[in-house]
């Protein structure tokens, strides 16, 4: 076993892990975040999408151990107060999840890609999201969610 | 009855944002995996590396003695666990073979990933670490891969308790087919393989069993579609009371058939639950649910069109190969039966012929993936369309209108025996070409002809049908499936004005919440936000059929929609004795009862809610309550149609292909919400364009799964993905008194023809007419350097005459 110390969505927290053990699984089973899915076995879905000192990075790739000293953020953040965050509310307006599985994947590998781009077109977008599989909407909607988001936040930003 | 159908509608066809969304947004839905209780215990699978093999021995020795492994089990251990098979409820003819499916194999393996023994740890990690320390001696056997080469004389058998490999021949004719196909001014014959798919819901499956000692109760939670059939269906496998075992789909992460059904990790779970008296949890890992959970596809098709020199279509001879694999799943013999009755498609013709041979292989079971079996019979009619179109030198539009059944609001019967709700086919076909701009596209197309354009357009039509909402229990076992076509709902009014719903329905993505809300909000007078919806669970919700086959809304919301009509005559009865009138004087609108000529003297659904609870003042031999279950078994099943266009573009000297333009317009009656409808289509053609271009199952000569992995079988992502355009004309069907017919698989039905329609369109000028699917950039690009270097040895080779089908766009020999 290793310790590990990292903070969670601005909670630090302390733990004992297997060397082995998957970040995600770290989050999922030991801190409860069970928000972050799993989807596959070859780093392939992005289900289990999560942003890692504010990059999204899939965290079945990376160990517990390896996030040592990181700020992670997961899904379970994003609203606030019962708000939901820009990128959730446009999700829920233009129906774009079905399931809701690869849902919180999406939205965390989204919210990487609004704020590190500005005015991306249909094919930027699309191409950002390649390393996340939804196999329900047909990511039509997922792509209108996206413009509508990154509009409403760029225009929150600079009010 | 039917008192509600002209109730106001606030909600239904409106743009109502869905109830499900907030739970699933803020990652607070529990699906399978985010299940756990104190105690629980980890389930692994050991599977066959081989396709088919003698066990010898299975030693669970060294897994029993690691850390943390509080079990492990062979298949004989488990034996004594089943009272029966797994089962299969569709045996569809009375001399099918049905193998006996045990979970666990006990004497063979038979496919790659055949369960052979079980392990059972703390944690999910000591579980997989014990499935690779169980030793387990095989002897390989010959494998059978090939359907045809399956049904050759001696040919290696599948199970030896069978004198071959063919499972069964089902047969259906109509009209003198022979006569008609002697006659006929022109016949085309083709020949269609339709590759086997991996469902790939993202949510892998998962089982968690709760054995509840005390009153010998076990709670099953599965990620399933169909929790009601899992109930019964596990008790008969378990040799379980059923009314001690309950089963719950929690969130369930998407399905696409993958998740109807019955599976061995199921009944192992509730096996070791009950022997071990612990909670017990099993999550397939995706690789392994590319060997465990079933597959779809697999059909070769010789399909065979007779017509008069006009191209007016006179008969249709379908004759299928269906792989079964190695075992019957729940519904795997049926799923091309799904299909049998529409290979003519929206054209009606005289004579009719359909067979098909189901063939076991050394492979994974298939079953239900989403279109199931109308997919197959869609492709055939669509693609065949185009070539008889091509042989009379007709434009495939043409071909299609000349040969569509008429607008009719009334059901009529068609050749296959089938009867029609209702259709207006030219309709979506003219909406469907004016939103693409057919005529500027094939202008184009010219051009590109012309200027001799590397990047070739071609254009793809698919005028489709399908059958929903399976339908009558009676025609059900005319067929031979083994269950009803019903399904149920209560509606619960409490005494506050609160409704509650249950449904026999289970929901993995659909909306069912949000719909059914609708549904009851206006036709009770409610308000949206004060309906609650439950399902999924057969303790809330004992009475259902389930989700599949696009049925829930055409049966299960038309079970709710009479489920209020119950309520609303009950609470007429209570409203009259209130306001002292006879029930006539009364009338209904939107939750009211008013009197008539005097409406401000009126009571609402709530308030006689209330006073039905109180029971103070009911009319003599009024029950107190204020509830209603209406079971709902259709009249017949439901025909949604449509147009679908498609234009790609070709680059010639990479074979590269693209989607450039996807217009579908398609035709599911009343729409209750339409964002709900939209994301179906979209979601479904996804489905299909994956199909069409980039998804295969493939498998090696000894039966292993080559594309094993997400890795390397291609689900497409955004950026293989256009966006489409979709629309829709509204016929109502006649098989329900809310006129819908269901639009969950339309898109995976339409589309695969719709873009190999349009990848060969492109390609014709170069004669290439023939490719199957995937139509694969390497493949087009393979298709295209044999054609080229045919021009010069051979031209005019005709690539759409029998036996050029199969593999001929790939075959060897070319110099790719
Ligand atoms: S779980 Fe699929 S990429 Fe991480
Ligand atoms: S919404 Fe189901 S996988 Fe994306």
């Amino acid at each position: 076993m290793r310790r590990v110390s990292l903070t969670v969505n601005a909670v630090e927290h302390e733990a004992m892990v297997e060397p082995r053990q998957l970040l995600v699984y770290f989050l999922r089973e030991q801190l409860g975040l069970t928000g972050t899915n799993v989807g596959c076995d070859t780093s392939t879905c992005g289900a289990c999408t999560i942003l890692l000192n504010g990059k999204s990075v899939k965290s079945c790739t990376v160990l517990a151990v390896q996030a040592e000293g990181t700020e992670v953020t997961t899904i379970e953040a994003l609203a606030q107060d019962g708000d939901l965050h820009p990128l959730q509310q446009a999700f829920h307006e233009t129906h774009a999840l079905q399931c809701g599985y690869c849902t919180p994947g999406m939205i965390m590998a989204a919210l990487d890609l609004i704020t590190n781009n500005e005015d991306m077109d249909e094919d930027e977008i699309r191409t950002g999201l390649e390393g996340n599989l939804c196999r329900c909407t047909g990511y039509h909607n997922i792509v209108k969610a996206i413009q509508q988001a990154s509009s409403e936040m760029r225009s929150f930003a600079t009010k | 009855m039917a008192q509600v159908a002209d109730t106001a509608q606030k909600y239904m066809g409106g743009g109502v944002l869905r109830k499900e969304d907030p739970e699933l947004l803020t990652g607070r839905a529990r699906y399978i995996d985010d299940i756990s209780m104190p105690g629980m215990l980890w389930v692994g699978i050991v599977r066959s590396p081989f396709a088919h093999a003698t066990i010898n021995t299975v030693d669970t020795s060294r897994a029993a003695n690691l850390p943390g492994v509080r079990a492990a089990y062979s298949g004989a251990d488990l034996a004594s666990e089943w009272a029966d098979g797994l089962p299969c409820a569709w045996p569809v003819t009375e001399d099918i073979k049905i193998p006996k499916h045990w979970p666990v194999a006990q004497d063979k393996a038979r496919f790659a990933g055949d369960p052979v023994a079980v392990v059972v740890a703390e944690t999910r990690a000591q579980a997989a670490d014990a499935t690779e320390a169980v030793d387990v001696d095989y002897d390989p056997l010959d494998v059978v891969i090939d359907m045809e080469a399956a049904l050759g004389d001696g040919a290696t058998k599948v199970h030896d308790e069978f004198d071959s490999n063919s499972c069964y021949v089902w047969n259906l004719e109509v009209g003198d087919v022979d006569d008609v196909f002697n006659n006929a001014a022109v016949v085309v014959k083709e020949r269609y393989y339709h590759p086997r798919l991996i469902p790939n819901a993202i949510e892998p499956r998962g089982v968690v069993c709760q054995p509840n000692l005390p009153q010998g109760e076990f709670i099953l939670y599965s990620a399933t579609q169909v929790p009601h059939i899992l109930k019964t269906t596990l008790a008969l496998t378990l040799g379980m009371p059923e009314q001690k075992l309950r089963v719950i789909a929690p969130e369930v992460g998407g399905g696409f058939g993958s998740k109807l059904n019955v599976y061995a990790e199921e009944a192992i779970c509730v096996a070791v639950g009950r022997r071990l008296g612990m909670p017990v949890k099993w999550i397939e890992e995706r690789s392994e649910g590319y060997l465990a959970t079933i597959h779809g596809r697999d059909v070769i098709q010789e399909m065979e069109v007779a017509a008069d020199s006009d191209g007016k279509l006179a008969g249709v001879r379908a004759n299928l190969k269906a792989d079964m694999g190695a075992y019957l799943q729940l519904v795997t013999p049926g799923i091309p039966i799904l299909g049998a009755f529409l290979y003519h498609g929206v054209y009606d013709c005289q004579a009719y012929s359909f067979t098909c041979t189901g063939v076991f292989t050394n492979k994974t079971p298939t079953d239900a993936y989403r279109g199931a079996g109308r997919p197959e019979a869609t492709y055939a009619v669509e693609r065949i369309m185009d070539s008889l179109a091509r042989k009379l030198e007709k434009d495939p539009i043409e071909i299609r209108r000349l040969n569509f059944i008429e607008p009719f609001n009334e059901a009529r019967e068609v050749a296959s025996g089938l009867s029609f709700d209702s259709g207006n086919y030219e309709a979506s076909l003219d909406k469907a070409l004016e939103a693409f701009g057919y005529d500027e596209m094939r202008a184009e197309q010219q051009r590109r002809r012309d200027s001799g354009d590397t990047k070739q357009l071609g254009i793809g039509i698919s005028t489709y049908i399908e059958m929903c909402g399976l339908a009558p229990s009676q025609v059900l076992g005319s067929l031979r499936y083994a269950a009803g076509g019903w399904d149920a709902a209560t509606i619960r009014c409490h005494p506050t004005g609160k409704v509650t719903v249950v449904t026999g329905t289970s929901p993995h993505g659909q909306g069912h919440v949000t719909s059914w809300s609708q549904i009851v909000a206006d036709e009770l007078g409610v308000a949206f936000e004060d309906v609650e919806v439950l399902h999924g669970d057969t303790a809330i919700s004992p009475l259902g059929m389930d989700t599949y086959g696009s049925r829930s809304l055409s049966v299960g919301g038309i079970a709710l929609h009479y489920a209020a009509d119950k309520i609303i005559t009950k609470a007429k009865t209570i409203a009259a004795h209130e306001l002292e009138v006879s029930e006539e004087d009364l009338e209904y609108d939107g939750g009211i009862f008013s009197v008539k000529g005097a409406p401000d003297k009126s009571k609402t659904v709530a308030e006689i809610a209330f006073s039905a609870w109180t029971a103070h003042n009911l009319p003599e031999g009024t029950e107190p309550g204020l509830e209603a279950t209406y079971v709902f078994d259709p009249p017949n099943f439901t025909f949604p149609s449509g147009a679908h266009l498609c234009a790609v573009e070709v680059d010639t000297e990479t074979g590269m292909t693209r989607v450039e333009k996807y217009v579908a317009v398609d035709d599911c009656g009343n729409v209750i919400n339409p964002a709900i409808v939209e994301g179906q289509v979209h979601g479904g053609i996804a489905q299909g364009i994956a199909e069409a271009m980039y998804e295969e199952a493939v498998y090696d000569d000894n039966g292993v799964l080559m594309t094993s992995s997400m890795a390397s079988y291609r689900v497409p992502s955004a950026a293989e993905l256009p966006s489409f355009q979709t629309d829709r004309t509204e016929t109502p069907s006649t098989t329900n008194p809310l006129g819908v017919k269901g639009i969950g698989e339309a898109g995976t039905i339409a589309a695969p023809p719709a873009v190999v329609n349009a990848t060969l369109d492109a390609l014709a000028p170069m004669g290439v007419y023939h490719m199957d699917m995937p139509v694969s950039p390497e493949r087009v690009w393979a298709a295209i350097r044999n054609a080229r270097g045919q021009e010069v040895e051979s031209r005019g080779k005709d690539t759409t005459a029998a036996g050029s089908g199969l593999g001929s766009a790939d075959t060897p020999g070319g110099d790719a």
